[in-house]
């Protein structure tokens, strides 16, 4: 009863709705088969990439997979989060 | 004209080798010469299942082998017209068959047969690889539970890039009563997590236990809604449009005194 409350309430979720959650999170991972050194790898790529063109800070650089609603707003797609501070761009590439 | 379809999961204890049982016999009912192939060598279980485990002379690996031939290794049925089972070998391992074997076999049996089912084993090995090898077309078997609903995906990306196109996903053991009340994934949210087409529905049903223990299958009992759901599964196999039963209607009062009496068909 108690339980029901709080889902009246919003404040528990259906605990299938977690279920749901998790895997949709968890699927996305396997599903690129990503292992930590795939986004390491990945991660020094892009680096080497950009400083062509920029500055930028390496120690603050983020970057993870995470699902997003995909362009018709139909379904969750994964996507490639990156967050690339810049410290300065170069004028080289004019 | 004859089909290889493949019974397979991921997980182990999903229902693989009680649904192979099941739309096994259930096509041969139905009219069709259908042939078991059990390719979990090592932890043979489909002849428990099927109650033929004191029949077996030979089995898989004596046919790739050449011991025998493949006609003395399958098991008649005598129960049901056009069953046949071919067991797994218990006292070896994966290894001692190739994907290049098992096609062969299937081509063999194609010549004899309707429907040829494969009851794979858990797992993405060898056992795996073997037996999706000559398959046509595949049924992934899933519960509604994360584990199962994680392995079940990783399977549909190994059939596809293997070239078993278009699976199709077998729900086993849902609980109507866990569904409505939010605590298990419902149909529609599996489907969505997975992206594939559904071939049945299969709820949790005690009679399964006890059909088991028997060696009959539970397609073959009238009041199992297992049971049922097989048979539904059995004519999508062959084509049929068959609507989805009902499991998980709101089960308000006069449903509930219809099941009480016994008028409820499900």
């Amino acid at each position: 009863m108690l339980l029901d409350l709080g889902r009246l309430f919003g404040r528990t979720k259906r605990s299938k709705d977690v279920a749901k959650e998790r895997l949709k999170l968890v699927l996305i991972h396997d599903r690129a088969n990503v292992s930590p050194q795939f986004l390491e790898m990945l991660k020094s790529e892009i680096i080497k990439v950009i400083t062509n063109y920029m500055d930028v800070d390496e120690s603050a650089l983020d970057i993870q997979l995470t699902k997003t609603k995909s362009d018709d707003g139909q379904s969750v797609v994964p996507a490639l989060y990156a967050n690339i501070p810049i410290r300065n761009i170069r004028n080289s590439g004019k | 004209m004859s089909e290889v379809i493949v019974i397979t999961s991921g997980k182990g204890g999903v229902g693989k080798t009680t649904s192979a049982a099941n739309i096994g016999t259930g096509l041969a009912l139905s009219g069709h010469k259908t042939v078991l192939i059990d390719t979990d060598i090592g932890l043979r279980n489909l002849d428990v299942v099927m109650g033929l485990e004191n029949r077996i002379v030979y089995d898989l690996v004596d046919v790739v082998e050449g011991n025998c031939r493949v006609k003395q290794a399958l098991i008649k049925d005598k129960r049901y017209d056009g069953l046949y089972l071919i067991p797994a070998a218990q006292t070896r391992d994966k290894s001692a068959v190739k994907p290049s074997q098992m096609i062969q076999l299937c081509d063999e049996l194609r010549e004899e047969f309707d429907y040829i089912l494969i009851d794979c084993p858990a797992g993405i090995e060898q056992g795996f690889k073997n037996a999706i090898a000559g398959a046509d077309r595949a049924i992934v078997i899933t519960t509604p539970e994360v584990s199962a609903v994680r392995d079940a995906d990783r399977i549909i990306g190994l059939l596809e890039a293997n070239e078993v196109r278009n699976p199709k996903l077998l729900v086993n053991r849902l609980r109507a009563d866990m569904v409505r009340r939010g605590d298990m994934m419902s149909i529609d949210d599996i489907i969505d997590i997975l992206a594939i087409g559904l071939i049945g529905v299969v709820p949790d049903d005690e009679k399964i236990v006890v059909s088991t223990n028997r060696g009959e299958p539970a397609i073959c009992d009238n009041k199992s809604l297992a049971g049922q759901a097989f048979r539904n599964v059995v004519r999508r196999i062959k084509g049929e449009e068959v609507p989805f039963m009902s499991l998980t209607e709101d089960q308000g009062f006069m449903p509930k005194l219809k099941k009480l009496l016994g008028l409820k068909a499900n």
